[in-house]
């Protein structure tokens, strides 16, 4: 029985330190902490239970000396809820968790200005003439890719085997509407043509169908074992294998339709006949395929496009849709569903006409354009300049922000959403207390908060992220005075001791 | 001309979803004429020297 899909995203972007001799990890603590010691955030994450290799000792003061890397890593947990931190060299957001479609693109444009908030900040603490910039790319054209994942929830009874096999099939071609386009190939394999501009800047990064990696010999399947909920009734789906949108309509299809296609392979509805034979080599296959005519041997033996792929597997979420007592994203499943279905019919008829909505078109046309204006041959230096320019975050350069993309977020929303989380999920829960108790609130996770007692550290585990909501906490949050009072009124039973000193 | 670009678009969107499902055949005319303008803005904002910035853009990979 498939699951309310609560989802997020998590972006790194790149970074550049203009006039300014520092590392990139350097550069990135400078940019999340020019946002986050602003004293309305908490600048402590949890690391309890997560990767141990990451150092969390991360005060330090931006307007002191550069200090040395080692105590660096910039880690916060914003009022929104979401999660601001430096990860290796990258500054990286990620959104509270969300359960609708339109919520986490809301929240990842909230991301984007918090990004250009702390590019701004940042200037005015560096040396004249030196200067932040952020790029929400996934590749540096050099063979070095970072990544865009996303995260779903997805129940624990379905079987991982038959999942990851399932939803490679949507992973493999969903980059149709939300690949976010690049000029040239990376990692060429040896015989393969070079093409001058694909659908992905991801696509050339995959060389696996399933495993746990994530930064060498990626697969295209994700197997991270981290629910950040209840292991037993839950997963959470990792998914790494995506690029970041600027477009924000390919963003909202890119959650909307992965969720549902999760929900249908949860309720056993997921066409079996479209499984790709060899999707590791389809992945690049696609990508490097601008006509959108090329095809893929399905395990059945059929050879299909993408794009037949994609119509199979929408007209197959529109018989799930139809019986599925609940569409798991809110509500939002038929507009989802119809919105896919017009961009996959544009893509089939004119892809030209889909450029207001679909990413790698949009920049397709101005790379495309600009080369037959000034007569560039196609690797001409300025051609990447624009494939990078497009993903720049500073608006009066950001080349995206003069495609002629659609938008779906009013800005006035997204300036809210920088403050405030959702009201629909335990982020809710997790964002009021770092706003309401910023002294007592000593470090915060996907999972739980710990807060500071005259008895000692206390821990509130949140194992249900549909739990902690506004509907379910609101009005205690605004019934009581202080710490000490919310614990008492949770009671003994939603509370634990947190033994260990943690170290900070 | 960014915003005149956005509203554009989203007049176009709302007449698609009302013509649907009709191929768009008139949309893509229409986006290629709004190209120009936009080439003009490019030539304003992109990096001065292409090459510079473009041989200077390494990231470490990440995740």
């Amino acid at each position: 029985m498939a699951i309310p899909k609560v989802c997020g995203i998590e972006t790194e972007y790149g970074i550049v330190a203009r006039g300014l001799d520092v590392t990139p990890t350097v550069a990135s603590s400078l940019l999340v902490n020019a946002f986050s010691d602003d004293g309305l955030s908490l600048r402590v994450w949890d690391f309890v239970g997560e990767t141990p290799h990451v150092d969390a000792r991360g005060e330090w003061d931006a307007r002191s000396e550069y200090p040395h890397v080692e105590s660096l890593m910039a880690n916060a947990v914003l009022t929104n809820g979401a999660r601001y931190y430096v990860d290796h060299a990258h500054p990286e957001v990620s959104t509270p968790e969300c359960a609708t479609p339109s919520g986490a693109l809301l929240y990842d444009r909230a991301g984007e200005l918090i990004i250009e908030e702390s590019m701004r900040r940042a200037a005015t603490r560096l040396p004249e003439g030196a200067e932040l910039v952020a790029y929400k790319n996934n590749s540096d054209g050099k063979g070095n890719s970072y990544g865009c994942h996303e995260n779903y929830l997805v129940a624990r009874d379905v079987p991982f085997g038959l999942l990851g096999r399932f939803i490679t099939v949507h992973f493999v071609t969903r980059q149709v509407f939300c690949g976010a386009g690049k000029v040239g190939v990376e990692q060429s394999r040896e015989g393969e043509p070079g093409v001058p501009f694909q659908l992905s800047q991801r696509a050339d990064f995959f060389e696996e169908e399933v495993g746990l990696e994530t930064t060498i010999r990626r697969p295209i399947v994700n197997t991270r074992d981290e629910p950040h909920a209840d292991p037993l009734r839950f997963r959470r789906l990792h998914v790494i294998a995506g690029d970041a949108n600027m477009s924000q309509t390919a963003t909202w299809l890119k959650l909307g339709t992965t969720a549902m296609v999760l929900s249908m392979i949860e309720d056993g509805w997921f066409p079996e006949s479209l499984v790709i034979a060899d999707p590791v080599s389809a992945v690049r296959h696609i990508s490097h395929d601008r006509t959108l005519r090329r095809t893929v041997r399905t395990a059945d033996g059929r050879d299909l496009t993408a794009l037949d792929i994609q119509h199979e597997l929408c007209d197959a979420v529109a018989r799930w849709l139809d019986t599925a007592p609940d569409d798991t994203v809110g509500g939002e499943g038929r507009t989802i569903h119809a919105e896919w279905h017009r961009i996959l019919d544009g893509l089939s008829g004119d892809p030209a006409s889909v450029a207001p909505w679909v990413d790698w078109v949009a920049k397709r046309r101005l790379v495309e354009g600009y080369a037959e204006r000034h007569s560039l041959e196609p690797h001409d230096p300025r051609l990447r300049a624009i494939d990078l320019q497009y993903h720049d975050m500073r608006p009066g350069r950001c080349l995206a922000r003069r495609a002629g993309l659609a938008t779906l977020v009013d800005d006035r929303d997204a300036v809210v959403a920088v403050q405030r989380p959702p009201d629909d999920t335990r982020a809710f829960f997790r964002g009021e207390c770092v706003r309401r108790f910023p002294d007592r609130v000593v470090s915060a996770n996907w999972d739980g908060i710990v807060f500071d007692t005259p008895d000692g550290l206390v821990r509130v585990p949140m194992m249900d992220p549909l739990k902690g909501t506004r509907e379910l906490t609101g009005e205690l949050l605004s019934s009581v005075r202080d710490v000490d009072q919310l614990l008492d009124a949770l009671g003994g039973g939603s509370t634990e001791r947190v033994d260990s000193d943690p170290g900070w | 001309m960014q915003e005149r670009a956005k509203k554009h678009a989203t007049e176009e969107r709302e007449d698609e979803q009302a013509d649907a499902p009709a191929a768009p055949s008139g949309a893509g005319d229409r986006i290629k004429a709004e190209l120009d303008d936009i080439l003009d803005e490019i030539d304003g904002v992109l990096e001065e020297n292409a090459e510079e910035f473009v041989k200077n853009y390494v990231q470490k990979g990440g995740e």
